[in-house]
C-alpha cells in the first residue's frame, strides 16, 4: 500500500464486506453522533423492528438544533420554542433512556453543536470513521477521520448494525500553497476554494486538504475548513493528521491514555497519503493571494473578495433570481449594504478562537446603532472558556449578546431568526433562501469580518478596524 | 419499501440552478417527529406568500401543473443539508422522480432509499424538458430508461444495488442486518478498537 490516499487507507481499513458490482461495501462505523432533529424517525424504526442500539458505546447523542440559546442562570429555566420542538426534546431524552444511551443533555458540562463536541472530548479521532444525520459531519475529517453525513434511514443503519451500505466515492486533491495573508482566516479559504470549483465541484468525491498552508493551520481553522466541504458538494474532507493534531487530542476526556496513547499515536502517523498516491481530480490555489470573502448570493459558492464588484453574472436566471433575492446590483461591492444582524457561532465558526477573535475587534468599539449582533458559543465547554478569559464581557461592553450554546441562527430552528428582508452577516455555513429566517438575507463571512460589520454597520474589511 | 418498477406522468418544471434542501423543506418544518404529512412543507416559501396566500408565478400553483409527478430542476438539485424531510416532502406532496444534470450526493442517497427516483439526464435532454414543461414522460426502473413524446428514450444511470432494491421492494436494512456474523467477526478480528 505505497501509493494510497489518507481516505483510500481509511476507507480499506473499516471495509467490513468489499464492495461488487452488484453490491456496495458494508463500512463499519467508529463513531455516531446523533441529535434531536433527524434521529426520532430512526428510533421508530427500530422501535417497530424490535431492534437494539447495537454499540450504544460508540453512538454519542447530543441536543443542539432546536435548544433554546436565551441566557438562563439555570437550565430548568429554559424555554423552549414552540410546542413541536420542545416534544422533540422530549422524545430525545426519551430515546435515550429507553435504547440505553448516555445523552448530552441540558445543564452537561459538555453539551454543544454536534460537530463542536466530538473533537472537544477526544471522541473525534485520526483514522476513524464518523457519521451524524447532519451534512457538516465533514467537520470532523479535520484529524483525518473519514466523516460524513447520512440520512435518517442511515441514522438507523448504524443504530442497528454499527454498518452503512456504502459505493466508493472519488478522490479530489485540494491543493492551498504558500502563506496566507495577515487578516484572512480559514473561513476566507474554504470560502474562496467553494467560489473556486463551485457547489457542486466536488459531488461524488472526497476532498483532502493539502499543502503548506493547510498544515500551518490549527485544529479549530482545519476544523472550519472540513466543516464548509459539503458546501462544494462533497460529503468528505479529510486533513492528514500531525503533530498539531496529537497535540489538540492529547489529555481529552476520551482520547486514549498512557500505552494506548502511544499506540494510537503510531497508528496515526501512517495515516497520509503515500508520496506516490493518485487522486481522480487535483486542483491548486494560491494562499498568498488570498482576501477577507463574503457572499453575494444565496449559496455559497456565490463569493467575492471584500472589496471586489458583484459580478455580473450574464443573463443566467438563477443568477438574477439570487441577486434580487439578496437586493444587491452587479457592478457595486457588497461594503455598501448596511446591516441589520451579526450571528457569531455555528458549527462552522463557533470555537474559542472564534470567539476570542471576535473579542479582540470588539475590544474598545460598539455594536453600530441598529444592528442587533448575537455571539453564540459553540458548546458549553467553549462558553465557559471564553468566560474564564472575561470574553463575554468584551462581547456585552460592546453590546452584543452572549448566549447560550446551540446551532441557533445558523439554521433558525429554535426562535433564533433574522427578520423578513433583514441583512445578516453571519459566521455560519449556507446563505440559502431562508435559511435563517423567511425572507433572511444572508452574507457569509469569518468571524472578523462579522465583529467588523458589527462595529460598522456596514460590510466592513477586518484590516480596517485598529 | 414499496416496489418502484414503471412510472408515467407529466413533468412540472422548476429550472433554478442549485435548489438545496433548505428550500425543498424549510428547517422550521423540522422539529417534526413523524415522516408523514410534511407534502404541505414542501417549498413552502416559493408556494406561499408571507401573508399565507398562494404565489400564482410559483410553478407548482399553476392549474396544469396539479397532479404531476416528474420534477423537472435545474442542475445540482437537492443541495444542501442531510435532512431526509426532503425526499418525504416531495414523495407527500405526490412527485415519483425528479430530472436533473446533476443531484447532491446525499439528497440522492435519501431519495434512493424512500423510493423517490433521482434522474440523471444530459444537457440536451435536460434543455428540452425544460423547454417543455407538462409534457409526459415514462419511466422504467429496470431498464433505467425515460422515454418522452417525441419516442425518444435515454437511458440514465443508476446503482446496481439501488435498482435492485427499487425494483423488488427490498429494505436495506434487512440487507445490512443479514451481514451481521461479517460484522461481529471484523469487531472481533480488527487491529484496533475504537
Amino acid at each position: 500500500m505505497s501509493d494510497s490516499t489518507l481516505f483510500e487507507k481509511v476507507w480499506a481499513d473499516h471495509v467490513v464486506v468489499d464492495e461488487t458490482p452488484d453490491t456496495p461495501a458494508v463500512l463499519y462505523i467508529d463513531l455516531h453522533i446523533i441529535h434531536e432533529v433527524t434521529t426520532p424517525q430512526a428510533f421508530a424504526v427500530l422501535r417497530e423492528s424490535g431492534l437494539a442500539v447495537r454499540r450504544p458505546d460508540l453512538t454519542l447523542p447530543t441536543m443542539d438544533h432546536s435548544t433554546p440559546t436565551t441566557p438562563v442562570s439555570n437550565f430548568r429555566d429554559l424555554a423552549v420554542v414552540g410546542e413541536s420542538a420542545a416534544n422533540q426534546i422530549r422524545q430525545m431524552e426519551q430515546n435515550c433512556r429507553e435504547f440505553g444511551l448516555d445523552l448530552i443533555g441540558f445543564g452537561n458540562e459538555f453539551r454543544g453543536i454536534v460537530h463542536v463536541i466530538g473533537p472537544e472530548l477526544g471522541a473525534t479521532q485520526p483514522g476513524k470513521t464518523i457519521v451524524c444525520g447532519d451534512s457538516h459531519s465533514s467537520t470532523h475529517g479535520a484529524f483525518g477521520a473519514l466523516a460524513f453525513g447520512i440520512g435518517t434511514t442511515e441514522v438507523a443503519h448504524v443504530l442497528a448494525t454499527q454498518c452503512l451500505l456504502q459505493r466508493k466515492p472519488k478522490t479530489l486533491a485540494v491543493n492551498i500553497d504558500g502563506k496566507m495573508p495577515v487578516g484572512v482566516s480559514a473561513k476566507d479559504l474554504i470560502l474562496s476554494v467553494i467560489g473556486s470549483i463551485g457547489v457542486d465541484g466536488g459531488t461524488g468525491h472526497v476532498i483532502e486538504y493539502r499543502g503548506d498552508a493547510i498544515t500551518a493551520l490549527d485544529m479549530e481553522s482545519r476544523m472550519t475548513i472540513c466543516n464548509m466541504t459539503i458546501e462544494a458538494g462533497a460529503r468528505a474532507g479529510m486533513i492528514a493528521p500531525d503533530d498539531t493534531t496529537f497535540e489538540y487530542l492529547s489529555g481529552r476526556p476520551r482520547s486514549p491514555q498512557g500505552a494506548d496513547w502511544d499506540a494510537a499515536v503510531t497508528r496515526w502517523k501512517k495515516l497520509r497519503s503515500d508520496d506516490r498516491a493518485r487522486f481522480d481530480r487535483s486542483v491548486t490555489l494560491a494562499a498568498d493571494a488570498l482576501q477577507p470573502m463574503v457572499t453575494f448570493g444565496t449559496n455559497p459558492g456565490m463569493v467575492i473578495g471584500i472589496n471586489d464588484p458583484v459580478p455580473q453574472g450574464g443573463d443566467d436566471p438563477s443568477f438574477r433570481k439570487a441577486l434580487a433575492y439578496m437586493q444587491v446590483e452587479s457592478g457595486k461591492p457588497m461594503t455598501e449594504l448596511q446591516v441589520d444582524v451579526v450571528f457569531v457561532g455555528s458549527c462552522t465558526n463557533g470555537r474559542l478562537s472564534d470567539i476570542e477573535e471576535v473579542a479582540r475587534i470588539l475590544q474598545g468599539h460598539k455594536v453600530a446603532d441598529g444592528v442587533r449582533m448575537l455571539v453564540v458559543p459553540g458548546s458549553q465547554q467553549v462558553k465557559n472558556q471564553a468566560e474564564e478569559k472575561g470574553l463575554d464581557r468584551i462581547i456585552v461592553a460592546a453590546g452584543a449578546e452572549w448566549r447560550e450554546t446551540g446551532c441557533s441562527m445558523c439554521i433558525g430552528m429554535n426562535g433564533d431568526t433574522v427578520p423578513q428582508g433583514k441583512l445578516s452577516v453571519s459566521t455560519s455555513n449556507r446563505n440559502f433562501e431562508g435559511r435563517q429566517g423567511i425572507g433572511a438575507r444572508t452574507v457569509l463571512a469569518s468571524p472578523a469580518t462579522a465583529a467588523a460589520s458589527a462595529i460598522r454597520g456596514r460590510i466592513a474589511d477586518p484590516r480596517t478596524i485598529t | 419499501m414499496k416496489s418502484v418498477r414503471h412510472m408515467k406522468s407529466r413533468t412540472v418544471v422548476l429550472p433554478t440552478n442549485d435548489i438545496d434542501t433548505d428550500q425543498i423543506i424549510p428547517a422550521r418544518f423540522l422539529t417534526t417527529t413523524s415522516r408523514e404529512g410534511l407534502g404541505e412543507c414542501a417549498f413552502y416559501d416559493l408556494r406561499y406568500n408571507t401573508d399565507g396566500s398562494e404565489n400564482p408565478d410559483f410553478p407548482l400553483n399553476k392549474s396544469e401543473a396539479r397532479g404531476c409527478g416528474i420534477l423537472v430542476a435545474g442542475n445540482n438539485f437537492g443541495c444542501g443539508s442531510s435532512r431526509e424531510h426532503a425526499p418525504w416532502a416531495l414523495l407527500d406532496y405526490g412527485f415519483q422522480a425528479i430530472v436533473s444534470t446533476e443531484i447532491a450526493d446525499i439528497f440522492r442517497n435519501n431519495a434512493l432509499k424512500n423510493g423517490l427516483l433521482p434522474i440523471i439526464v444530459d444537457k440536451a435532454i435536460h434543455r428540452w424538458l425544460l423547454d417543455n414543461p407538462g409534457v409526459p414522460v415514462e419511466i422504467d426502473v429496470a431498464s433505467a430508461s425515460l422515454t418522452v413524446p417525441d419516442g425518444r428514450i435515454v437511458e440514465f444511470p443508476i446503482d446496481a444495488f439501488a435498482k435492485y432494491c427499487l425494483v423488488e421492494g427490498i429494505d436495506q436494512l434487512g440487507f445490512l442486518r443479514q451481514q451481521l456474523d461479517q460484522i461481529e467477526k471484523f469487531e472481533e478480528t480488527r487491529a484496533w478498537k475504537p
